[in-house]
């Protein structure tokens, strides 16, 4: 009886430290969030999005006055829409090829390949992606470009893509194509106009995702992009990104006030995006 | 005529990606290879030189190994006592409620946030208790590291582990429940032995992660070159050095570079299949 | 509504007024009282959905598991109501065995027979769970088939020597009454059949209280009856007298087959 007793305390003690622990986890989400903020929110204001990263001098005259650094990261905002969207233009179709090839053809060798080194791809540190890109394009180029960047991300995005692809057409009922194909329209008409529009929740949530994760990608875009002070709209010259910004005010003294406001706006930019993907996601699967 | 086009369009893609992999490989190969040819693969690897001055350039890839496996493999053990609760949270104490899916949501954005965002927290906001408790007295080093890692992986871990913990049937939890276990006795006996595997499998995934990670160890190791002699020392990463020094690097140096970032290539890759094979089992 | 039923002697089990509800308003079993004889065969039939599964769970506190689950009235299990103890206790006190063979797929034959120890935290020297092994396995027609295997995995047996298995794993614990949950309904006839003759052997030691949907099943092994329909109890009486001279209409359509 009393050794009962003494595992019931003991059931509920580790019970506790379970509840207690899991509760822990989830503090420095709103820890950083809210460091962040209070960092951070003095430097957002309009100039913040339309004015390019301030020099040196500006920074420091600004803060030997008191007042908040001039200046913004609209250079880097434009690097990242604009490398994002290479990125995009390159990996989407790839990657959403790829895996209506592996949902149609699951078990064959080749498919079997292809998944492998699609999870090798994938599971590939992104200095190392970096260190590729600057191997193909910068090296043969002759320099940092923001093309560069685009090819490194995309390289990461494809993995992604492909894997939500799949899992996604997997989840469709096989009567959608067979339907389809009883209706006697061609195999490329069935793909492409009844599995991928049914499918659509489930891409648009995977494309979402990659899209959040190599947006804040900082390590492949300092071997390939490199960053730049000025806006750039040429994809083959050096060109900045946010975390690339970032990483340039974390390393200048004089402009370290910046690196939470332009924290705070990658970090809500990426969340943000990440949580509206979960909610699709989350909606799709209903229905 | 459609269809065929559009089938051998689907294969070329896929064919795409197998070169892109085979040239990831060739050209780290390649750009390795003057590195090897001057020092030897073995005595790249086994040497902890790094001297990039002129006249007597040697480099060496050990204190960067050791640094790697280090600072990751002491995250995956700070990860353990908190990823294994939340798994166990989700994946069986509640099991379907709302607050299982509001706890693995939250934790899942973790694994949301950019690496730089975590070094700098870690730099602002964990290296100074680091040096309030006297153990570096700057507060960089391996353990700095480690620790914002462990919080980097824990999404990868928990997540995944809570699953395999789920899936546990539910015919054997009754079982144990009928023999009089309580929670705890069912969770030791039953829960975690049948899901063992696919929780092991998990935390190597994670470790595959802390492996590659790049810009949070870097802003807080330290960036020495030389080899860590305790936990609480300096050091560098395969990746915090590429990071580091790749842009001001030619000849033998980034060679030797490019060979670090092959090793690591090879590391992940080889951890990552242990992964997949032990789930593949699993399942 | 309210019938008498037959009255037991010296009962291992008593339910009083006992009803079981999944939510609220809704009762899958209602105000069932019954008294079940020691070291004798109950079977509980009836038509699925008719709460006889619910109603041997409670005993063994198994609703417990899924907090939706309310219970009400008094269930004795030799004078004290289970409902007030520890629901630790009384698991180990009503062994169960599950419709579907569930040994542990992670432990041997041997540790499958000893894990309510294992669960209960209480360590055994070597030479007692052997004989604890050796004894379980000998009550149940288990130990000349797998004295030679013990060390491997309980998966690898048959589903009806995995169904004897979980009996054994269920007797290690001496427990004072032992619950049936249709335990042959995912057994071929041949190991069904082992399995009856099993029970028979059994209520020399153990009271037993079956569940099952099999009416030729219970009149070849009970020695009392019950009969349970939309989660009321019907009938309860000696097997000869119910499926010989039925007193309610609604057990007499069951049992010709009218129904269920």
């Amino acid at each position: 009886m009393s050794s009962l007793r003494y595992r019931t305390i003991k059931d509920k003690i580790f019970f506790y430290c379970v509840c207690g622990l899991s509760s822990l986890t989830v503090i420095p989400l709103f820890a950083i969030i809210w460091e962040l903020i209070r960092k951070g929110y003095k430097q957002i204001n309009w100039s913040f999005f339309t004015e390019t990263a301030p020099s040196t001098l500006d920074a420091m005259l600004a803060r030997g006055t008191g007042d908040i650094i001039p200046g913004g990261i609209a250079n880097g905002i434009l690097g990242t829409l604009l490398m994002v969207a290479i990125a995009s233009v390159i990996a989407i179709p790839v990657g959403i090829m790829v895996g209506i090839h592996l949902s149609e053809h699951p078990k064959t060798k080749f498919s079997n390949a292809t998944r492998f080194i699609t999870d090798l791809i994938q599971g590939s540190p992104s200095i190392v992606i970096g260190i590729i890109a600057y191997a193909w394009v910068v090296k043969p180029l002759g320099g940092y470009s923001a093309f560069a960047g685009s090819v490194s991300l995309a390289i990461m995005m494809i993995p992604l893509i492909v894997r939500s692809t799949e899992e996604t057409l997997k989840m469709l009922p096989g009567s959608l194509k067979e339907a389809g194909l009883a209706l006697g329209s061609s195999y490329t008409n069935v793909i492409l106009r009844v599995l991928l529009p049914s499918a659509f929740g489930g891409l648009f949530t995977g494309i979402l995702l990659a899209v959040s994760r190599v947006m804040g990608e900082t390590a492949p875009l300092m071997l390939t992009a490199l960053g730049s002070t000025a806006i750039n709209w040429n994809v083959m010259e050096p060109t900045s990104a946010v975390p690339l910004l970032i990483w340039e005010f974390y390393n200048d003294p004089n402009l370290i006030d910046m690196i939470w406001s332009s924290s705070l706006f990658l970090l809500i930019l990426v969340l943000s995006l990440n949580l509206i993907a979960k909610h699709i996601a989350k909606k799709w699967k209903i229905q | 005529m459609r269809d065929k086009i559009f089938k051998k369009l689907l294969v070329g893609c896929c064919i795409l990606v197998l070169l892109v992999c085979a040239g990831m490989i060739y050209s780290l190969v390649s750009g390795s290879l003057s590195a090897f040819n001057q020092y030897g693969f073995f005595h790249f690897i086994g040497s902890s030189e790094w001297d990039p001055h002129p006249d007597r350039e040697t480099y060496g890839a050990l204190s960067f190994i050791v640094g790697t496996l280090l600072t990751s493999f002491l995250a995956l053990i700070f990860c353990i006592p908190f990823s294994l609760p939340v798994a166990l949270f989700t994946g069986s104490y509640f099991r379907g409620k709302k607050i299982a899916t509001f706890i693995s949501s939250i934790i899942d954005l973790l694994a949301g946030i950019p690496s730089i965002v975590y070094g700098l927290w870690g730099f602002y906001t964990f290296r100074p208790i680091i040096i309030d408790l006297g153990l570096n007295s700057q507060g960089f080093g391996i353990l700095t590291s480690s620790i914002i890692l462990a919080i980097m992986i824990i999404p990868y871990a928990s997540s995944l582990s809570g699953e395999f913990i789920s899936m546990v049937p539910n015919e054997l939890k009754e079982a144990a429940y009928s023999l009089g276990g309580t929670r705890l006795d069912v969770i030791r006996t039953v829960t975690l032995p049948n899901a063992g595997s696919g929780i092991f499998a998990s935390y190597i995934l994670a470790l595959g992660r802390a492996l590659g990670e790049t810009m949070a160890v870097t802003m807080l190791i330290g960036n020495t070159n030389n080899l860590p002699r305790s936990l609480v020392d300096t050091g560098n990463t395969m990746a915090s050095i590429i990071a580091n020094q790749f842009g001001e690097a030619d000849g033998l140096k980034l060679s030797s570079l490019i060979a670090i970032g092959l090793l690591l290539f090879g590391i992940t890759a080889v951890i990552n299949l242990i992964a997949k094979f032990i789930m593949k089992k699993f399942n | 509504m309210e019938q008498e039923h037959i009255q037991i002697s010296n009962p291992i089990l008593q339910l009083k007024d006992v009803s079981i509800s999944y939510s609220p308003g809704k009762n899958a079993v209602k105000n069932v009282s019954a008294d079940i004889a020691r070291n004798k065969i109950t079977a509980i039939m009836g038509p699925s959905g008719c709460g006889k599964s619910t109603l041997l769970r409670a005993i063994n506190r198994m609703h417990e598991l899924y907090p939706d689950i309310k219970i009400m009235g008094e269930i004795l299990l030799d004078g004290k109501n289970i409902l007030k103890m520890n629901p630790m206790e009384v698991r180990r006190m009503a062994g169960m065995v599950f419709q579907r063979p569930n040994p542990f797929p992670t432990m041997s034959i041997f540790d499958n027979v000893v894990a309510g120890y294992k669960l209960n935290g209480i360590s055994l020297g070597k030479s007692e769970k052997e004989e604890i092994v050796e004894r379980c396995l000998t009550n149940v027609g288990l130990w000349n088939e797998v004295k030679d295997s013990l060390f491997k995995k309980g998966t690898f047996l048959s589903g009806g020597q995995q169904q004897r298995l979980c009996i054994a794993r269920a007797l290690a614990l001496k427990p004072d009454v032992l619950l049936m949950d249709e335990p042959t309904s995912a057994l071929d006839p041949i190991a069904t059949n082992r399995i009856e003759e099993l029970l028979l052997d059994l209520k020399n030691e153990f009271s037993i209280v079956i569940v099952t949907h099999n009416m030729s099943q219970a009149a070849r092994i009970s020695d009392y009856s019950m009969f349970m329909y939309l989660g009321e109890l019907v009938e309860y009486d000696t097997t000869q007298t119910m499926f010989t001279n039925p007193k309610d209409k609604r057990t007499n359509e069951y049992l010709s087959g009218q129904f269920g």
